[in-house]
């Protein structure tokens, strides 16, 4: 390769798309860092505080499209206390000062203000895609600005974030000018919308593939958008409520058979269970099915439904569904890869929606599930095992018992013996959460089976330090360790501190961690920032070492301490 | 954020998990408050008379301790409120139906109330509701049956608003359209509604 000139590597370095195998590239030698650096569109960016943007910059001049991800996982339980950070400002203005021709942003966890969007919207003449995932701190007027100023803009795709809503006719910003949309998303948006500009807009999108809509956008709305857009592949109902015997109805019906492009269907935000019916035709095609924000559909209308999306490969569910329902979809749907099931009633012990039974009717049925997010009530070793038994494909198995540090009901044992084997039939497994009784035992299944584990959850689970070790020793891949509530201490967390530089991060909360260990820790590694959150009302804080420190995250960095720390954050 | 369970807990017992340290206290400082029905009704609502010693701003919170403290009453230990858990995102949203309050308005009543739809099963259920809560007057109810209030011999008709903004009589669609459609309650006193010529009643019933 090195008689080849520079541009030819650069030619065979554009099929190399995958950012491990470019970041690997990178580290061959000086000419393929030099070359790779200069052709690398699409960057990665998994904790914002590993680097700054001015070292992106200097480093990829031909960014076209940045991933940020900014808070902690644990984050999205509120475990992590308002304002901690993950402001995408400084990055945006970064970029606006550079000649980086920006033209996609996707953000994860992080703080958006209307400021920043407004600046992203007038900075980069060739912006075409904007996806924003669990973020916070913007209203529908930065909305606005992006689709007033981002004359070509393809996808706006907004994603469970919380947006303050203005009701500030944000749609009605983009311009007569703009038919270049072929993506929608504004699902999480909880304001009324102009409807006339929604059909016009749509009217005047002829690429438009994608199109979820927020729950105030009526059904006799939806049966317009659908006549104007019959080439749709994803569809997000908002509200999905009528009379079958109105005239609306029948239009809606009619022209839902036209629509056999659609291939994802999510939302029904509002809906009449008399209505589903019309849906029917177009299940048959379906390979992405989203009902987890439809808390108005039985198991009955569920079941019913699912029956007719043979061809499904993802499905997300609420518990309603029971665990018959689960076993009709287990008889259904052979294609079936992604299965989620969400908790309709997260506090109410009383209501068993689904236990063990579904998910081993599951396992059974469909031979080609990799992966699984299960609430439910109960699980049991014996049908741990038998899923374990029947699929052996899993890359992300999650599993979460509603009830903390429930025992197999039948046994009264920990669910050490299920839990290991999955971990051992499921030799590429990369995500695991655990919960249910738990002791140490667990985890020495899991340091010793569980070779491809990138991200680890645990919560109120072990007994010991041995428990945090047998992981840390035995998962050569892990990259993302999130703890709470279990009796892991300092003897863990420094046992292999140079561990922690091959791994994104480390959260412990509520553990038996020390700041006196946090010191130790942060003193010997200096590329890694160790935070200790601090919610307690003392104005001063204790420097006694031997106070146990209520949440701890740590993550390697090449950029030192942040400095848009809180008062509530200690950085050692 | 308290922690006074915070600064915990080494002092684990047998098990290996104190149970003690995800166990956060319910409620107001001091004695926790039972509802006089033992918190049995969710969002049990108060009577007309008795909102007038009530302290704005302490409802909800009453609400919701009667609420949590029936969870409590059902499961030994209280794991019903341990901070981020189930951790699931944005679980408010999802399975929950959104409460649907709507205001309710009585024509002569110095102000409004506000009541949850979602709680109801059926126009009886509602109807008693409101009865109970404008307790001084009495409604005419869905099947047209009159009601002469004894004191002051005025009867009401319910009616609501709905998503269009025309104003409807309560009782005509199934009941769950009228819970999704429905933006607010007035009860109208009947003599306005003369002339509008209500022969036929509405047509779903109780069981509806």
């Amino acid at each position: 390769m090195n008689y080849f000139p520079d541009e030819v590597v650069e030619h065979v370095f554009d099929f190399i798309t995958s950012h491990k195998d470019r970041n690997s590239v990178s580290l061959v030698c000086k000419s393929w860092y030099k070359i790779e650096r200069y052709s690398r569109q699409r960057v990665f960016i998994g904790n914002c505080y590993s680097i700054t943007p001015q070292r992106l910059i200097a480093r990829f001049p031909g960014l076209k499209s940045l991933t940020l991800k900014g808070k902690p996982h644990f984050a999205d339980f509120n475990l992590v206390p308002h304002d901690w950070g993950g402001f995408v400002d400084p990055w945006i203005k970064a970029l606006a000062k550079s000649r980086i021709g920006l033209e996609e942003l996707r953000l994860k966890r992080m703080v958006v203000s209307d400021d920043s969007l407004e600046l992203l919207s007038k900075s980069f003449p060739n912006f075409k895609s904007l996806v924003l995932v669990s973020c916070e701190g913007f209203t529908t007027d930065g909305v606005a600005a992006i689709a007033a100023n981002c004359r070509f803009l393809r996808e706006l795709d907004l994603q469970e974030n919380e947006v303050e809503d203005h009701r500030g006719h944000w749609l009605s910003c983009f311009p007569e000018s703009c038919t270049s949309l072929v993506s929608l998303n504004f699902a999480c948006l909880k304001g009324e919308i102009n409807l006339a500009s929604l059909e016009r807009l749509v009217a005047r999108s002829p690429n438009l593939k994608s199109l979820r809509l927020n729950r105030m956008v009526p059904l006799d709305t939806l049966q317009k958008l659908l006549m104007r857009a019959p080439q749709l592949v994803d569809l997000g109902i908002g509200s999905y409520v009528d009379d079958p015997s109105s005239e609306v109805f029948s239009k809606l019906k009619a022209v839902i058979q036209l629509c056999n492009s659609i291939r994802s269907l999510s939302g029904f935000l509002e809906v009449a269970p008399c209505c589903m019916s019309a849906i029917y035709p177009i299940c048959e095609n379906l390979t992405f099915l989203n009902l987890s924000y439809a808390p108005g559909l039985q198991g009955n209308d569920l079941t019913k439904l699912v029956q007719h999306c043979r061809k499904l490969q993802r499905l997300w569910i609420l518990d309603c569904i029971g665990d018959k329902g689960l076993g009709v979809v287990a008889s259904t749907c052979k294609e079936l890869q992604e299965l989620r099931v969400f908790p309709s009633d997260p506090f109410d012990a009383g209501n068993a929606a689904v236990t063990e039974e579904g998910l081993v009717l599951i396992s059974a049925g469909c031979p080609k599930l990799n992966s699984l997010l299960y609430f439910c009530h109960q699980m049991t070793n014996a049908a741990l095992i038998t899923v374990a038994k029947n699929c052996t494909n899993f890359i992300r198995f999650r599993l979460c018992i509603l009830d903390p540090v429930k025992a197999d009901p039948v046994t009264n044992q920990p669910l050490d013996e299920g839990f290991g084997a999955i971990v051992r039939s499921n030799k590429s497994l990369k995500r695991l959460s655990l919960s249910g009784l738990l002791t140490d035992q667990v985890f020495l299944y899991i340091g010793m089976y569980a070779k491809k584990l990138e991200m680890l959850s645990i919560a109120f689970a072990g007994d010991s330090n041995k428990g945090m070790l047998y992981v840390l020793n035995g998962c050569k891949k892990l990259r993302k360790l999130e703890i709470r509530d279990c009796p892991f201490g300092d003897v863990a967390l420094l046992e292999d501190m140079g561990k922690y530089e091959t791994m994104r991060s480390l959260w412990m909360s509520s553990c038996e961690v020390t700041l006196g260990a946090c010191k130790i820790l942060a003193k010997k590694m200096p590329s890694l920032n160790v935070e200790i959150i601090n919610e307690s009302e003392q104005l001063e804080f204790s420097l006694d070492d031997r106070l146990l420190v209520d949440k701890m995250y740590l993550y390697r960095t090449l950029v030192g301490h942040r400095k848009d720390k809180p008062e509530y954050v200690l950085l050692l | 954020m308290s922690s006074e369970n915070g600064k915990r807990l080494l002092e684990t017992d047998a098990g290996g998990l104190n149970f003690e340290a995800t166990e956060l206290t319910l409620g107001l400082p001091g004695e926790p408050r039972v509802t006089s029905d033992g918190g049995a009704k969710l969002g049990s609502k108060r009577g007309f008379s008795e909102t007038v010693d009530l302290k704005l701003g302490d409802n909800n919170q009453e609400v919701k301790l009667g609420h949590s403290l029936q969870e409590a009453a059902k499961s030994p230990v209280s794991k019903t409120q341990v901070v981020g858990w189930p951790p699931v995102r944005g679980f408010a949203r999802r399975g929950k139906k959104s409460c649907k309050y709507v205001k309710v308005a009585v024509d002569g009543a110095p102000y409004l109330r506000k009541v949850d739809l979602e709680i109801y099963n059926s126009y009886q259920q509602l109807l008693t509701s409101l009865e109970d809560m404008f307790s001084c007057f009495t409604i005419r109810n869905y099947l047209n049956e009159k009601k002469i209030d004894q004191v002051n011999g005025i009867e009401y008709m319910p009616t609501y608003e709905d998503k269009d903004g025309d104003w409807m009589l309560v009782g005509d669609v199934p009941w769950q359209m009228f819970v999704e459609s429905c933006k607010r309650l007035r009860l109208m006193k009947s003599s306005e509604a003369v002339g509008l010529g209500l022969k036929t009643a509405p047509k779903y019933s109780s069981t509806n």
